[in-house]
């Protein structure tokens, strides 16, 4: 190696080591969740000059609980997303795990059973998800594409394809749980809130959360350094499974019946949620914030449209755009990285 | 006793041999430097003492006594580390969280536990600077030139108070500034009677720091010598095949 090509060598180190520590702000304005924030504030600047009925209390709390439910089901979807993988059963998750809880409740028994029914259900589900992808080493977009067909199935036959709106003993409680609020905020909005702590703090200082970004980094990196791969991969995909059955306990809660067509077309809205607050589809980057504010942006821009008058009809066409445009930005700024 | 005992090691891909029979003996604070040209089985025997895959046939002894390796933990278990080629780490991450990468420092209160940032930057700051690399603990390895990878990946085995220390051409891709470092480190570590093998294409790299010199070719071992009973010139043709045997 020649004299020249060695300093410079040296040199590069020294830039590098050189670039000044980042604080607090300057690391959060580098995110995308920041950037999609500063885009609701905007886009609610704007429409609450422009519509009189936007700032109203009623279409703030239905702004608000709207989200919650693809909110809930994006932190469970950003910890798959993050491990390089993709979960499309999420919304017939809601549809077999809401026809579940009701058919418990109407069975007669309690809101205590009915959600652990729930649960459990969804638990099973993530579990053969996880297992296919991990141990079976089966593609995610696969295993899970094969479990939104054959969980909506399931309701609907377990359904007998009828709808259900007598939930037992608790049907007040149950429907209060979803439909009503506190100090002002709708209860699904709080389950986000208390979820998307919980989250932050697991993505910073829990070992699983960091073995988690770690195997979207580099799984084979991860594995070589002891990380149990296979188990905490599966755990994953029954954490954004659990996220979609308690979406679903949540709304069967507020629309006071359920069909097994509950959740339809959802893991669109989900996945695009996770991704427009910054979840990147090559795994190893998670926000906790991001999937709040990726739900944010989308329920508000369906709310702006509506009140701007236009067709309902035109909704899932934003939604796709949307998902399109935030894959599209990462890309550039990873081109620009490099 | 030797500290590490390969005996008949050999290791088949489908088809292709990658190991046949290969004994190898490494002592207590010995640094022994592995060659061999590209394919000649260097890096299926570091991974096969360090837990990736068990020999196809063979046997392992540490200390004495026979191991068999299910996974990398075990053989970290018993005092190995290894510093892998292609460098294994987490791009996503600082070189602190890869540092304890599967072994993080976690404080506690009750039944709650976390990682504990601070401890893991302090002390992985601290083997940076005894590693006298300017490699800083909260730097995102995405961003890192390959000396301070390089300074990460081996960092990663002084957590522990290993044994031996595996390194895989760990001067492959850094500057020659690095290089020295890393000699040194070698150095450091046998002098506090670790052991080393070195495997290296760089043939001033294994003469300035190793006691031994062991030559792969074709998965055979066609050479085991004292540096001082050796020459470049000879190991060269070892290497090449120009000589047979030594
Ligand atoms: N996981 C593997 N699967 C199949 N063949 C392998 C694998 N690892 C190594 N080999 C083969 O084994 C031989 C030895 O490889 P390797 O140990 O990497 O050589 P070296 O490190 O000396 O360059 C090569 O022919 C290589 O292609
Ligand atoms: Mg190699």
């Amino acid at each position: 190696m020649s004299e020249i090509s060695e300093k410079s060598h040296a040199e590069i180190d020294e830039s590098i080591t050189l670039h000044r520590e980042m604080t607090g702000f300057q690391a959060a304005i580098r995110t995308q969740p920041f950037w999609v924030f500063l885009a609701i504030l905007a886009i609610g600047v704007i429409m609450s000059f422009v519509s009189e009925p936007f700032l109203t209390d009623r279409n703030m709390f239905n702004i608000t609980r709207n989200f919650a439910f693809f909110g809930i089901m994006a932190l469970g979807m950003s910890a798959v997303i993050c491990t390089a993988g993709i979960d499309l059963s999420v919304g017939s998750l809601m549809g077999l795990t809401g026809i579940v809880a009701g058919l418990v409740m109407q069975a007669g028994y309690g809101i205590v059973w009915g959600f652990l029914a729930c649960m459990g259900t969804a638990a099973i589900v993530g579990i053969i998800n996880g297992v296919l992808i991990a141990y079976l080493r089966m593609a995610p977009f696969v295993v899970t594409l094969g479990m939104l067909a054959m969980a909506r199935s399931i309701a609907m036959v377990v359904s007998n394809n009828k709808m259900i709106y007598e939930f037992g003993p608790d049907q007040e409680l149950f429907e209060w749980l979803g439909g009503e609020s506190v100090f002002g905020i709708p209860n699904p909005v709080w389950v986000l809130i208390i979820l998307t702590a919980v989250f932050w703090w697991v993505w910073r200082y829990s070992v699983w959360g960091r073995w988690v970004i770690a195997i979207g980094g580099n799984a084979q990196a991860a594995k070589l350094s002891g990380i149990p791969v296979e188990r905490i991969t599966v755990s994953v995909y029954v954490i954004s499974a659990l996220c979609a059955g308690l979406a679903a306990f949540l709304m069967v809660g507020w629309f006071g019946s359920v069909t097994n067509a509950l959740g339809l077309t959802y893991e669109l809205n989900v996945i695009a949620a996770s991704v427009i607050g910054g979840a990147n589809l090559m795994g190893g980057v998670v926000y906790a914030v991001g999937a709040p504010i990726g739900a944010g942006l989308m329920e508000l821009i369906r709310n702006s449209l509506l009140l701007a008058g236009i067709d309902a009809l035109w909704q899932q066409f934003f939604v796709g755009l949307f998902l399109i445009l935030a894959v599209l930005l990462e890309q550039i700024r990873n081109r620009g990285r490099r | 006793m030797s500290l590490l005992e390969l005996k008949a090691i050999s290791k088949n891909f489908g088809a292709i041999q990658a190991l046949q029979g290969v004994d190898l003996e490494v002592d207590i604070g010995e640094a022994v430097g592995l060659m061999g040209d590209n394919g000649a089985g260097k890096s299926t025997l570091m991974k096969i003492v360090a837990g990736n895959y068990p020999p196809t046939s063979g046997e392992i002894r540490i200390e004495g006594r026979q191991v068999e390796f299910a996974q990398p933990i075990d053989a970290r278990e018993n005092g190995i580390e290894i510093v892998y080629q292609d460098l294994a780490l987490c791009d996503n991450l600082t070189a602190a969280a890869n540092v304890f990468l599967g072994r993080e420092l976690k404080k506690s209160l009750g039944p709650f536990r976390w990682l504990d940032h601070r401890a893991m930057f302090e002390r992985s700051g601290q083997i940076f600077g005894e590693l006298k690399s300017e490699t800083r603990p909260r730097d995102v390895v995405r961003q890192m030139s390959g000396g301070q990878r390089q300074a990460v990946a081996i960092a990663r085995t002084r957590l522990s108070e290993p044994k031996l220390v595996l390194m895989d051409e760990p001067t492959a891709a850094i500057s020659v500034r690095q290089v020295a470092e890393v000699l040194a480190l070698i150095r450091r570590l046998k002098e506090a009677g670790h052991a080393v093998i070195l495997v290296s294409h760089r043939m001033p790299d294994v003469f300035a720091v190793c006691d031994r010199v062991v030559v792969l070719r074709r998965g055979r071992k066609v050479a085991d010598k004292a540096i001082a009973a050796t020459s470049p010139e000879e190991v060269t043709g070892l290497i090449t095949g120009a000589i047979e045997h030594a």
